[in-house]
């Protein structure tokens, strides 16, 4: 047999834990490499474009553009799936929150709203502004 | 060095079943090991290279090798979700080239019908990625849906074309016996069936089906001396597809580096190819994959597929001529394998007399394994007629 170990929870891994930090307070951080100046998510401790180790924490405005988004018509309650780009140019998967999915568009403006995911961790949702 | 010329595929095998009851994981692999070798002419104790991927149950293939009681010397076990199979073909050639082995068997396995998992959706872990996926619940029908959603924004894809692509596959598996759609179905079906993930219906969606098959790749000097015709690999070329950091483009696959890649080895063009085995898991994926493969310009997918041009007797080029995964079968939601199978069938002229591509010597299966909208694995191989 093979040990089988727990899973711990992504927010006790020291990589990404000022990440969950803060989203309890609502905002929302990505990652920038000191050295080659590209932001990147989801974070990273080493940058993946020049593989520098300097990278740092940047506090995202909360604002971006829906790249791409699809309704799953048997979970209707459910927030719609969205790929957001985000004004500072990294696209992340997200979740569409208190908005109709008939107003949805590609390149429809929204912002940042910290919710409680699928699996009951906080996270990045967006809403249309 | 080059893989082409320098292994064949002497033995294929599709297992009939479509829901596995009474039929063990490992017993469906050996099963169609079993299959495959009988094809081939060969028996177990030939069988010197093993190759399989997650679906196989175990460590790697560590436990399917004490199950088929093989002994082999040289096993690869990579796993690139339903392209795998694929990529196995190219990998076995690479190792029978290199002289690892001589006789390679490929398996796979699956029963998720069988199972009562008729939920698809990404396999769970402890990996960096998942963290920033799971709390959206990213069923696999959305992320596609997404990719559709996109695709029609910048190229103006329409419904009606993806609609194409279930319509060939559909007059296809007509002739299919073992296919579990058989029914022809029209663009106004596809387009009337019930929305699962915008813009896709339930129609733009592949089947959840149990099976397996098994693919033996030989030395060129063992297939001589088989009695079946002898199929070789010309070109072989894999790719990994992800998120980049953030800088996500939904509109095109891993096909776009794996394709030249293979075409190169081969070398031979796309417009050379007269059949091909695109990996269908939705009508999206074939669109998308055939661009990506050069077979039209991007953007230009939904024009190419309209007006049944991959029905095969009709079209140019006649794709998934069993039916595919949006008809006839995609065993344990791994499609490579099957897309596999049919190309060799095509290139023995042993395909359906109704779908046969006449004097088929080239043909190209293509997997993709994974999600398109977070990473996947692309393999292409182009396989000829000796």
């Amino acid at each position: 047999m093979i040990p089988v170990s727990q899973t711990p929870a992504p927010s006790a891994n020291p990589e990404i834990q000022p990440y969950f930090e803060a989203l309890r307070e609502g905002k929302l951080l990505i990652k920038t490499c000191t050295h080659c100046r590209q932001p990147h998510f989801y974070p990273r401790a080493g940058c993946p474009f020049c593989f520098s180790d300097a990278t740092e924490w940047l506090e995202s405005r909360g604002t971006g553009a829906i790249y791409a988004y699809s309704v799953l018509r048997s979970a209707k309650d459910l927030p719609v799936l969205a790929y957001v780009t985000l004004d500072e140019g990294p696209t992340l998967m997200t979740s569409i929150v208190d908005s109709p999915a008939s107003a949805l568009s590609n390149g429809a403006a929204v912002r940042l709203s910290v919710r409680p995911g699928a699996d009951g961790t906080l996270a990045p949702m967006f809403t249309l502004i | 060095m080059s893989i082409r010329g320098k292994a064949c595929i002497a033995g294929i095998y599709e297992h009939p079943t479509r829901k596995a009851d009474g039929l063990s994981l490992a017993q469906i692999h050996a099963e169609v090991a079993r299959g495959a070798l009988a094809d081939a002419g060969l028996s177990k104790d030939d069988v010197d290279g093993y190759f399989c991927a997650g679906d196989a149950p175990g460590l790697g293939p560590m436990n399917m090798v004490e199950y088929l009681n093989l002994k082999p010397r040289h096993v690869d076990s990579t796993d690139t979700g339903g392209s795998a199979y694929v990529l196995a073909v190219g990998h076995a050639a690479a190792a029978i080239a290199l002289g690892k082995c001589r006789v390679a068997l490929i398996t796979l396995a699956g029963r998720p019908r069988a199972a009562g998992q008729h939920q698809v959706r990404p396999a769970p872990g402890a990996t960096a990625d998942a963290p920033f996926e799971a709390p959206f619940n990213p069923v696999i029908a959305t992320m596609y849906g997404a990719a559709a959603n996109r695709h029609m924004h910048e190229f103006g894809t329409t419904s009606e074309q993806l609609a194409w692509i279930k319509v060939a596959a559909s007059h296809h598996a007509q002739h299919n016996p073992h296919a579990m759609l058989r029914n022809v179905v029209t663009v106004e079906d596809v387009l009337n069936s019930p929305m699962v993930a915008d813009p896709l219906h339930r129609l733009d969606c592949c089947v959840i089906s149990d099976g397996g098959g098994a693919i033996v790749l030989v030395a060129p000097e063992i297939a001589g001396s088989l009695k079946r015709p002898v199929v070789s690999i010309r070109g072989a070329g894999e790719a990994i597809k992800h998120s980049a950091g953030g800088r996500i483009d939904l509109t095109y696959s891993g096909a776009v580096w794996s394709g030249p890649r293979a075409f190169e080895e081969a070398g031979v063009r796309p417009s050379d190819i007269q059949y091909a085995s695109i990996y269908d898991s939705f009508t999206i994926t074939v669109l998308m994959t055939l661009e990506d493969l050069g077979f039209c310009a991007k953007g230009q997918g939904g024009r190419f597929v309209a007006d049944g041009n991959l029905i095969a007797g009709h079209g140019k080029l006649p794709f998934n001529t069993d039916g595919g995964g949006l008809c006839n079968n995609h065993p344990g939601n791994r499609g490579g394998m099957t897309k596999v199978l049919e190309a060799v069938r095509q290139l023995r002229g042993e395909a359906h007399p109704a779908v046969q591509v006449p004097n088929c010597a080239l043909a190209l299966a293509h997997g993709t394994g994974g999600s398109l909208g977070t990473r996947h694995g692309s393999a292409t191989v182009i396989l000829e007629r000796q």
